[in-house]
């Protein structure tokens, strides 16, 4: 007789399923992930950069690192949980048929949940680790940096389940796009400090989960010490925990209906 | 020993349309239920409510003893489900599709990997551990749909029309498949609308329209209790005025559909002596089978 704990990892099925897709093409996803934002590091890093004196006390392409660290965990959170989920939920079917096992529908959510987190990691790592290896960061803040990059990770996959949970088609995915993650990226100081938004414009970033994560990462990545750890962690921490229950319920109303 | 499947005074609408609209029905240990029905009849929101997947506006569940929406997941450790449309997934091999499959049953690596060549050998699929979905026909992945359906070794295997979109071999090789788990023991609930496939495999079989049972039985006893012995099926240009000035004189019940006429009697000798007259009209005389009790009961307009 299995007991209502074994239930309660159930989860864990659906995360290594997608876990065992990624395997086998975990190079070049790597690899993939890795080129995009590499190309704005080092095209901005070093072409804007040599423009521009420091900025916050460090060259600017030591400063993009750390944004371009939140930005790509950002970016790979949201594609897995938009256009990977939703294959998988409307195209293929796949969460129908997990939904036949003794699955809850909260578990499929909850698992790629955790594997679009699990994904960003992945992403967010390999930057850390080509941006220690090029001395923009000590490796030991890089890898201290990778529980915060997991934080990002389910903060944004959360968001990206609800959008899922949402969406008619793949075109939909272009409004959460243009309206959020675009001036996102360009709003929560990743290409250049916050401070240089006029005062209005500063008090929105502040309501930009990715402007949460930039203020824990930088500091953390250039060895500072990391001001209003709790709010900003808490922040991020809220938006992935309300996020889940949101994107939970609407995905019950979707399927299960 | 109890009813692996009962169901009482079930209902569920969706947007104010009754879709299921009261129905009852219990399986028996061992055997085949099946749940036929035009398209739109209510039997796939019929499985959904069964399974725990969609909750009932009102009625009871029992599902292998445990009470279903409280307890599904519970109840569906001992359920193996073959959905309508092949869900596999497409980028796995077949063994990856049956272990990744057993995982969400809570099982153990090695107890799946050990089941794994007997399921494919059960499917016909033996040896085809490692080859990728894509390179499977239609045929063979409604049966590793089914081997998956069997990785927990259920009590109770639910069918929804298994053999729609195959050819008869494929067809046949289910049947066959299906008949040798009966023997096993194991209880089936199928839906379908092949009515040969219902008359081979179901011991008994319920009849749905409109969200109601309309009918109950063994396939023999419908037959039997619902219709007329035999039928005289007549074609050609002129039936359908034949059909109008001559046909109630022999047949009970007279249908017409295009330019075939359906004469529904007991004793057709009558009724053939009359068409041995007209050498315009061609006949086929053979006895009334469940498709013939399906339409009696359901209509002959088109369900879209």
């Amino acid at each position: 007789m299995l007991t209502d704990m074994s239930f309660n990892l159930r989860w864990f099925a659906v995360w290594q399923r997608n876990f065992l897709v990624w395997r086998k093409l975990a190079l070049p996803s790597v690899l993939g992930n890795l080129a995009d934002p590499m190309i704005y590091l080092f095209g901005l890093g070093y072409g804007l950069g040599g423009l521009l004196p420091q900025v916050g006390g460090v060259s600017y392409i030591t400063f993009l690192a750390a944004g371009t660290v939140c930005a790509s965990t950002m970016n790979a959170a949201t594609f897995e949980s938009l256009y990977s989920a939703f294959s998988r939920m409307q195209v293929q079917k796949t969460w129908d048929a997990i939904l036949n096992a003794p699955v809850a529908m909260a578990d499929v959510v909850i698992g790629e949940w955790v594997w679009a987190a699990t994904k960003a990691t992945l992403s967010g790592g390999a930057i850390l680790l080509v941006i220690s290896l090029l001395g923009f960061t000590r490796p030991d803040l890089a890898l201290w940096a990778l529980p915060l990059v997991f934080l990002i990770g389910l903060s944004f996959a959360a968001l990206g389940l609800i959008v899922t949970a949402l969406a008619p088609s793949y075109d939909f995915f272009m409004y959460y796009f243009t309206l959020l993650v675009t001036p996102m990226i360009l709003l929560s100081g990743v290409f250049f400090p916050l401070a240089q938004l006029p005062p209005a414009a500063q008090l929105l970033a502040q309501l930009l989960p990715l402007s949460h994560a930039v203020a824990l990462v930088r500091p953390l990545l250039l060895g500072n010490p990391v001001p209003d750890l709790w709010l900003h962690g808490g922040v991020l921490a809220s938006v992935a925990a309300v996020a889940i229950v949101v994107a939970i319920r609407l995905t019950k109303r979707r399927l299960l209906s | 020993m109890n009813a692996p499947l009962r169901v009482l005074d079930l209902h569920k609408s969706y947007g104010g349309r009754e879709v299921v609209a009261g129905i009852s029905f219990a399986l028996n240990p061992g055997e085949c239920y099946g749940l036929l029905g035009p398209n739109g009849a209510g039997k796939t929101t019929t499985l959904r409510c069964c399974l725990g997947l969609t909750t009932p506006d009102g009625g009871d569940i029992t599902l292998v003893n445990e009470p279903v929406p409280q307890r599904a997941r519970e109840a569906r450790m001992k359920v193996g489900v073959v959905p309508q449309f092949d869900n596999l997934d497409p980028d796995f091999n077949c063994a990856e599709n049956l272990l990744v499959f057993g995982r969400y049953f809570g099982l153990g690596d090695d107890t799946i990997k050990a089941r794994i060549p007997d399921l494919l050998e059960f499917a016909g699929l033996a040896g085809k551990e490692k080859a990728p979905l894509r390179s499977l026909s239609g045929g063979m992945k409604r049966r590793l749909t089914l081997a998956r359906a069997l990785v927990n070794d259920p009590d109770l295997l639910v069918l929804d029309e298994p053999t729609t979109g195959l050819d008869p071999q494929a067809r046949h090789l289910i049947w066959d498949r299906l008949k040798q788990l009966l023997a096993a023991g194991k209880t089936i609930l199928l839906t379908t609308h092949f009515m040969d496939e219902a008359e081979r495999l179901c011991h008994r079989l319920a009849i749905m329209d409109n969200g109601r049972i309309v009918a109950e039985g063994s396939p023999r006893e419908l037959i039997a209790g619902e219709i007329e012995s035999s039928v005289v099926e007549v074609f050609g240009e002129a039936a359908p005025e034949w059909a109008a000035t001559h046909a109630g004189r022999y047949a009970k019940r007279v249908e017409t559909s295009g330019e075939t006429v359906f004469c529904y009697l007991d004793d057709a000798a009558p009724l053939l002596t009359d068409l041995g007259h007209r050498p315009e009209l061609r006949s086929l005389h053979r006895p009334a089978n469940l498709e013939d009790v399906f339409l009696k009961l359901t209509g002959r307009e088109l369900r879209d």
